[in-house]
């Protein structure tokens, strides 16, 4: 079943055109990784979908439900959440807090937005931090955060814009992991960007390709990377081996 | 997934919200100062109400500008409708100040609400916000100075009455009935602070003044939790209009709408710490008095000092030293700065 639906999305800035024209389907329970250069446009169609910026035009439509140009708390309370690619802690709470007040905006009571908080803060290995500011935790703690803060609100579809980035090596992995535990346990559905191929390969069942605002093609992983226009616009030479 | 994230400087703990505690502070703190009239002379009892004044206006203050992050510098505009509202219905239609006082946090409320909805319509931030606040509290003034529908520049008169009544909130000159009120009223305004920041709607008006896009895209409804931070910010502060004039028999739109009101609303806080539970009054318990020590230093400056005799505007001085000290030695406020140095333990 199609859950998340994106119809011929256009988004301009000053006559600069951010997203052309682009349009996706997600099918409920599967993952999508959209790719492309700096600048094709990812963050704008992620804020488009998430009702961040409204589209010029287009559609978003959300399990049958019209979500275009929705307020953001709205299109958060319709099931749809998402992470900041430039992460956006409430500061001044502790990393329990943070995540608490995600649960509350959505309906959990206050007196249990603490408890159902920890566990979350624990599924995503925050748990040694509960009580850290969260403005003091380093990028590492700061993405797992905005992946805790999301999921608090128990979305259908997830929108993840970069939480591997400024990752070590080491600290993707279990990332990695937790995403495809939301998929197979919790049947969300997840749509991400990311630069890292090792990611988009191993995560996503299907593959969008922006450049310049508009899709250049779309497929499975490995289709996507042996197409030679993709090879050109954004990989390079070596498709598997960017980014990683 | 269980690996942690691996550590090198560890971020600050912080401790959890210990609402009860605050809470049982505010009782305490009730009930020894409650005793203060019987140990003050009149004069220091009236420089203790009007710490408490500074203090209820201030704690209104901090709610929209402290938690809620949006900076004001208008609130002689909610000062003054508490104040107006009040002793308009006194003296027009006889209404108890009690129900005048309600009535002026439903006036100043409701003003908030919509100076509060256009100025954050339009995404005013930061100074524009803050000077659309004073243009909205200078509207005000303007208004009350020109309006025969309140008195223009005279203002009003409490009218006296020859005996104490609870019913209209007066009582022999000296009474510790005034103290004891004020005294209930900013432990009224302390506990809706604790409450409100312990509530749901505190805690996403601390969210969206921390980020207010990541607030939204988590679900909170901004606008909405903005206009209910600014509306019990208004009420709050419209309280201490009411008690004032009720207080000092008098009214006019400077002493309502003035901008130094403005400016008391905020110094305590800022001297106590913004955005902190205590600090307001704090503030105000540091702040109320000093006039009157500036004043008693004019009058009988002691030895060495004679030169200040009979000068005036040094409580102006000291308030602005203070000030700059504050801000450079204690940005977070003397109860921030104490609350740190106990966390630190």
């Amino acid at each position: 079943m199609t859950l998340l639906e994106v119809t011929n999305v256009s988004k301009s800035f000053r006559g600069l055109r951010a997203v052309d024209d682009v349009s996706f389907t997600v099918e409920e329970g599967s993952i999508l990784g959209i790719i492309g250069p700096n600048g094709a446009g990812k963050t704008t169609l992620f804020n488009c979908v998430a009702g961040a910026v409204s589209p010029d035009t287009g559609r978003v439509h959300l399990g049958g439900t019209d979500l275009t140009g929705a307020a953001p708390h709205k299109v958060s309370r319709a099931g749809m959440a998402r992470t900041f690619q430039l992460m956006k802690p409430f500061g001044s709470m502790s990393v329990l807090e943070n995540v608490a007040v995600a649960a509350m905006a959505h309906g959990t009571p206050r007196r249990t937005a603490t408890g159902t908080a920890a566990d979350v803060v624990d599924r995503v290995g925050l748990g040694h931090w509960r009580d850290a500011r969260s403005d003091g935790l380093p990028t590492a703690g700061l993405k797992r955060l905005e992946l805790a803060r999301a999921l608090a609100s128990r979305p259908r579809v997830l929108l993840l814009d970069e939480v591997l980035a400024g990752l070590l090596p080491a600290e993707r992995a279990p990332v990695m992991e937790l995403l495809e535990t939301l998929r197979s346990e919790d049947g969300v559905t997840l749509v991400f960007v990311e630069h890292i191929m090792a990611a988009v390969m191993r995560l996503s069942d299907s593959v969008l390709v922006l450049e310049q605002g508009r899709v250049l093609t779309s497929g499975s992983p490995q289709e996507v990377t042996s197409d030679p226009r993709v090879i050109e616009a954004y990989l390079g030479e070596e498709p598997t081996g960017a980014g990683a | 997934m269980s690996a942690a994230v691996e550590t090198s400087a560890e971020p600050r703990t912080l401790p959890r919200p210990a609402w009860g505690r605050h809470l049982v502070a505010v009782a305490v703190l009730a009930v020894v100062l409650a005793f203060v009239p019987l140990v003050l002379a009149p004069a220091q009892q009236s420089v203790a109400v009007r710490v408490l004044i500074f203090a209820i206006l201030s704690l209104g203050w901090n709610i929209m500008s402290g938690f809620g992050g949006m900076f004001s510098f208008g609130h002689a505009a909610y000062f003054g409708l508490g104040a107006y509202t009040s002793v308009w219905l006194l003296v027009e239609h006889d209404v108890s100040p009690w129900i005048g006082m309600l009535a002026g946090m439903v006036v100043a409320a409701a003003f908030a609400v919509v100076i509060g909805f256009l100025a954050l319509r339009y995404r005013l931030k930061g100074a524009y916000f803050a000077l659309s606040t004073f243009a909205f509290a200078e509207m005000l003034r303007l208004l009350a100075l020109n309006s025969d529908f309140v008195n223009r520049a005279v203002g009003y008169n409490v009218p006296l009455r020859s005996e104490g009544s609870w019913a209209y909130m007066q009582f022999p000159p000296g009474s510790a009935n005034y103290f004891w009120i004020a005294l209930a009223l900013t432990v009224i305004a302390l506990v809706v602070t604790i409450l409100f920041l312990r509530s749901k709607v505190g805690r996403f008006t601390i969210a969206v003044r921390d980020d207010e896009d990541a607030a939204a895209a988590l679900g909170i409804p901004v606008m909405r939790t903005k206009l209910l931070t600014v509306a019990l910010s208004g009420a709050m502060t419209s309280v201490a209009g009411t008690f004032y004039v009720q207080y000092y028999f008098f009214v006019d739109p400077d002493i309502a709408f003035g901008s130094s009101v403005s400016i008391q609303a905020i110094l305590p806080a800022v001297i106590g710490g913004v955005g902190t539970i205590w600090g307001p009054v704090i503030g105000a318990a540091i702040l109320g008095p000093l006039n009157d020590v500036t004043a008693t230093l004019l009058r009988n400056p002691p030895p060495g000092l004679e030169f200040l005799q009979g000068r005036a505007g040094l409580d102006v001085i000291v308030y602005a030293v203070l000030l700059i000290l504050i801000v450079l030695l204690l940005p977070q406020g003397v109860y921030g700065a104490l609350r740190d140095r106990w966390q630190r333990r």
